[in-house]
């Protein structure tokens, strides 16, 4: 080592130059540089938000209606000839009486007069078939109740209940000036106004129909233009049907024949009302939907005509399950409840009674046994590899599989799962055990390599602190290094459960996809998962499993939330203790 | 120890501890791997009195220091040979147990490290491992008499428990101490326990392990030679991995043998 010096180094002494004109636009350009990067970042930020706030508001939209379910409050008279004709009171005989017909008794007194089988199978049709189960039920725990009348909520079924979350169809009502007299209280009957009450349903109906004849008009100027010879017979017909609707429009005698395609025109009328199938200013023909209480002529404010505007083709609900829905509401027998049995309840195949209860059940065990497995054999695995492993050879293949074996894609283990779970041990088949212990093995390898950065995150100082005052090496890391690890470790764990949460694809091979309506009673029965249950859900065609399948993915977000929550909870407490 | 050898030797300067070494090293090689570290180190370190290693970085003093106590043991790719005897006992013997050699031999790090726990835990932590203590009451007379020792007993009575990070460097820096001789040491290690503190809780602690060399044996690896000169009666001049020079601290600051120490203490090398 010299003695240092200071001579100046040779050569001109450069000098920073901060004025010139060079010197201003290099920190113009990193000025334009900085505010480039901080609004990329701000626009990526608000393009995470943007999507994040639409997915969440789209599934809120339509998952959250699906946790409200609606009911009809009926009087049920349950009849002892009718369940208990012997009079035993024995639970075999209650169990197996026909409470869906004591339902049916019950729907019939709250719309009284409904004859015919079309019009007494719709009224039928509005009640879940879980109706009956749920009297059976009361019946069969308080046998006191027979031979009295009951009010029973019967659950509507998935199209009642969706009519009143919104997707019926708007109703236009509209006053008349003239007197009307029906020609007979049920059935196909004739109704008469004094005035010309109907002109204005006539006009709309032209005007549709006009509506109808220019769309095929511009049908067949498409045809033509195509010009292929074959096309030629339709082009007739078309031209014929046009024709045809045109003649409708400008003749204005006969009657206009209303179809599926027309917004439904009804006649409330005495307390009925009927379904209008042909029309004239003055006079209309139609189907009794809900029989008149009279016969007799009715005054302008005792009548009115009914529109409903979407056409019945273009919906779910038709028109008798419309007027019916519209008679029972409008007496209060319609209830708004908050559905409690979708949390409690298994699947079915009745949307109304589907519920995620049997999931969630199944979700949670399955999540105990992961749970069970993977925190101490990786928290364990970890503590190994990093405080107490020779550095060797096979320790770093080790370490290396383990990182080959957080990237395997999930069905492989849902494979293995198949191939070593259920055929080699023979474990029963969609057994949240099995998934469990498939879910372990997809955990396991994360909680590893979350825990060892956790362990390997701990100043050595502190290990070093604790060996330095005769700790043992295992002491050093349980007393010191594990606690001061555990917020680390908590985290990845919890990443790793939330993983395991989302996870369907493994789950799928282990049979947790079979449709299961028991709600699981321990480890060994069948059971599905939340988010195999949505998968399941999506795949239905019924419009009511569309927000049963929402209100799924809702409540697995939730699941997911409180789990995170209890992750940062757990962190800030650990952390806490210095 | 035996009572020939109280206070007093400890003020005497040069000879007279010889014949009580607490620590002797007999051709201490070291190993990282490849690199040999420390070249057949032989010293004599005196029980009751300060022992300060001096030398540029990377001289192998801290080495040194650290085979004292085996904390080398944790880094797998350390070697040592020769031969560290505390009291006539070889401490490299294969059925020696470390941890009890760990305790006897307490250590301070350069940078304050207390435990993420309570004043109290952290002075307690050692006695409770080794059973030192019959009762609670018997643990407590241990950490105060210990924060007693380390003079931080005024300062932190109240408090013994918040948390001991929350004290302030120097402060920290005695409770380390305080955690070391709560085990009751016979030796204690300290690698520049200093160099991390501010001039007041340098002289606080400077204070403190004068105070100490009454009952223990200190050995102390500092950069300043300052401190070397206030705290220490014998010193020991490291360089480039050899003991390039040992003796009475007066010796070695005013007259050295070695024309490698005068370059070092006059500042020409360094």
């Amino acid at each position: 080592m010299t003695d240092a010096t200071f001579d100046a180094p040779t050569g001109a002494v450069r000098k920073l130059d901060f004025s010139g004109a060079a010197a201003r636009a290099r920190i113009k350009r990193r000025y334009r540089a900085e505010t480039r990067f901080r609004s990329y970042g701000i626009f990526s930020l608000m393009l995470a938000t943007v999507f994040l706030v639409g997915l969440i508001s789209d599934i809120l939209m339509r998952g959250v209606p699906a946790f409200w379910q609606h009911s009809l409050v009926l009087q049920v008279p349950v009849s002892a000839a009718e369940i208990d004709p012997a009079g035993t009171r024995d639970v075999a005989t209650l169990r197996n009486a026909d409470y869906a017909a004591l339902i049916r008794t019950g729907l019939a007194a709250a719309v009284p007069g409904i004859e015919g089988r079309t019009a007494e199978k719709k009224l039928n049709g509005l009640v879940s078939s879980g109706a009956g189960d749920a009297l059976r039920d009361l019946v069969v725990t308080n046998p006191s109740v027979i031979g009295k009348t009951v009010d029973i909520r019967a659950l509507l079924t998935g199209d009642g209940d969706l009519y009143f979350k919104g997707v019926g169809t708007p109703i236009v009502e509209r006053t008349v000036v003239g007197k009307a007299t029906p020609s007979a209280v049920t059935g196909d009957i004739k109704i008469t106004s004094s005035a010309n009450d109907f002109a204005l349903d006539v006009r709309n109906v032209k005007a549709e129909l006009t509506k109808r004849a220019s769309a095929l008009t511009t049908e067949i100027d498409r045809l033509i233009v195509i010009s292929d010879k074959t096309l030629a017979p339709r082009i007739e017909s078309l031209r014929e049907e046009v024709a045809a609707l045109r003649a409708r429009v400008d003749e204005a005698k006969t009657a206009e024949i209303l179809d599926e395609k027309l917004p439904s025109t009804l006649v409330a009328i005495n307390g009925g009302l009927v379904k209008v199938t042909s029309l004239r200013d003055t006079e209309i023909e139609g189907t009794v939907l809900v029989p008149l209480k009279t016969g007799a002529e009715a005054g302008p404010s005792a009548w009115k005509v009914v529109t409903y505007a979407t056409p019945e083709g273009n919906r779910k609900a038709t028109d008798y399950e419309v007027a019916f829905l519209e008679k029972l509401k409008a007496e209060g027998r319609v209830e708004r409840n908050f559905n409690w049995q979708f949390f409690t309840s298994g699947d079915s195949r009745e949307a109304e009674l589907a519920g995620i209860g049997g999931s969630l059940v199944g979700t949670t065990m399955t999540l105990l046994i992961t749970l069970g497995l993977c925190l101490p054999i990786g928290v364990m695995a970890a503590i190994y590899l990093e405080e107490f492993a020779p550095r060797n050879w096979f320790t770093s293949l080790v370490e290396v599989n383990i990182n080959n074996l957080a990237a395997v894609p999930s069905i492989v283990f849902g494979l293995l799962g198949l191939a070593v779970f259920l055929n080699e041990f023979g474990l029963p088949r969609s057994a949240p055990l099995v998934g469990g212990l498939v879910l372990a093995l997809l955990v396991v390898p994360t909680i590893i390599i979350a825990s060892r950065a956790a362990i390997r995150s701990v100043p050595p100082s502190i290990k070093e602190a604790a060996l330095g005052v005769g700790a043992s090496k295992q002491q050093a890391v349980f007393h010191h290094v594990l606690p001061l690890a555990m917020p680390g470790i908590m985290t990845g764990t919890i990443i790793g459960m939330a993983h395991a949460l989302g996870e369907t694809a493994p789950l799928l091979m282990i049979g947790m996809v079979a449709f299961i309506v028991d709600v699981p009673k321990g480890f060994t029965e069948a059971a599905t998962v939340l988010p195999v249950q949505v998968y399941l859900w999506s795949d239905l065609p019924e419009a009511a499993f569309q927000s049963k399948t929402a209100a799924a993915i809702i409540v697995l977000l939730m699941f997911l939330f409180v789990m995170n929550g209890l992750a940062i909870w757990l962190r800030k407490k650990f952390e806490r203790r210095w | 120890m035996d009572s020939t050898t109280m206070p007093t030797t400890a003020t005497e300067i040069g000879v007279a501890a010889r014949g009580a070494s607490k620590v002797t090293a007999r051709d201490v090689n070291v190993f990282y791997g490849e690199k040999h570290a420390l070249k057949g180190v032989n010293i004599d370190i005196p029980d009751r009195g300060v022992m300060s290693f001096i030398g540029p970085s990377g001289c192998g003093k801290s080495t040194f220091l650290r085979c004292i106590n085996r904390m080398n043991d944790t880094i797998s790719s350390c070697r040592v040979t020769g031969q560290i005897k505390i009291d006539d006992q070889d401490i490299y013997d294969p059925s020696l147990d470390v941890v009890q050699l760990r305790a006897r031999v307490g250590m301070v790090f350069q940078k304050p490290n207390p435990f993420p726990k309570s004043i109290f835990e952290n002075v307690a932590y050692g006695p409770r491992i080794h059973g030192l203590a019959r009762s609670k009451t018997d643990l407590e007379e241990i950490v105060n008499a210990s924060l007693e020792k380390a003079g931080l007993w005024k300062e932190v009575k109240d408090r013994l428990n918040e948390a001991g990070t929350g004290l302030s460097g120097g402060q920290q820096q005695r409770l380390c101490i305080a955690r070391a001789i709560a085990v009751s040491p016979e030796v204690i290690l300290m690698d520049e326990p200093c160099s991390a503190l501010d001039p007041i809780a340098t002289a606080k602690v400077e204070e403190l392990i004068y105070e100490l060399k009454q009952n223990y044996c200190i050995i102390i690896v500092t950069h300043s030679m300052q401190q070397a000169a206030r705290v220490s009666q014998r010193t020991a001049f490291f360089h480039l991995g050899t003991l390039a020079e040992e003796g009475s601290t007066n010796v070695i600051f005013t007259n050295p043998v070695d024309k490698r120490t005068q370059d070092y203490i006059t500042g020409r090398t360094g």
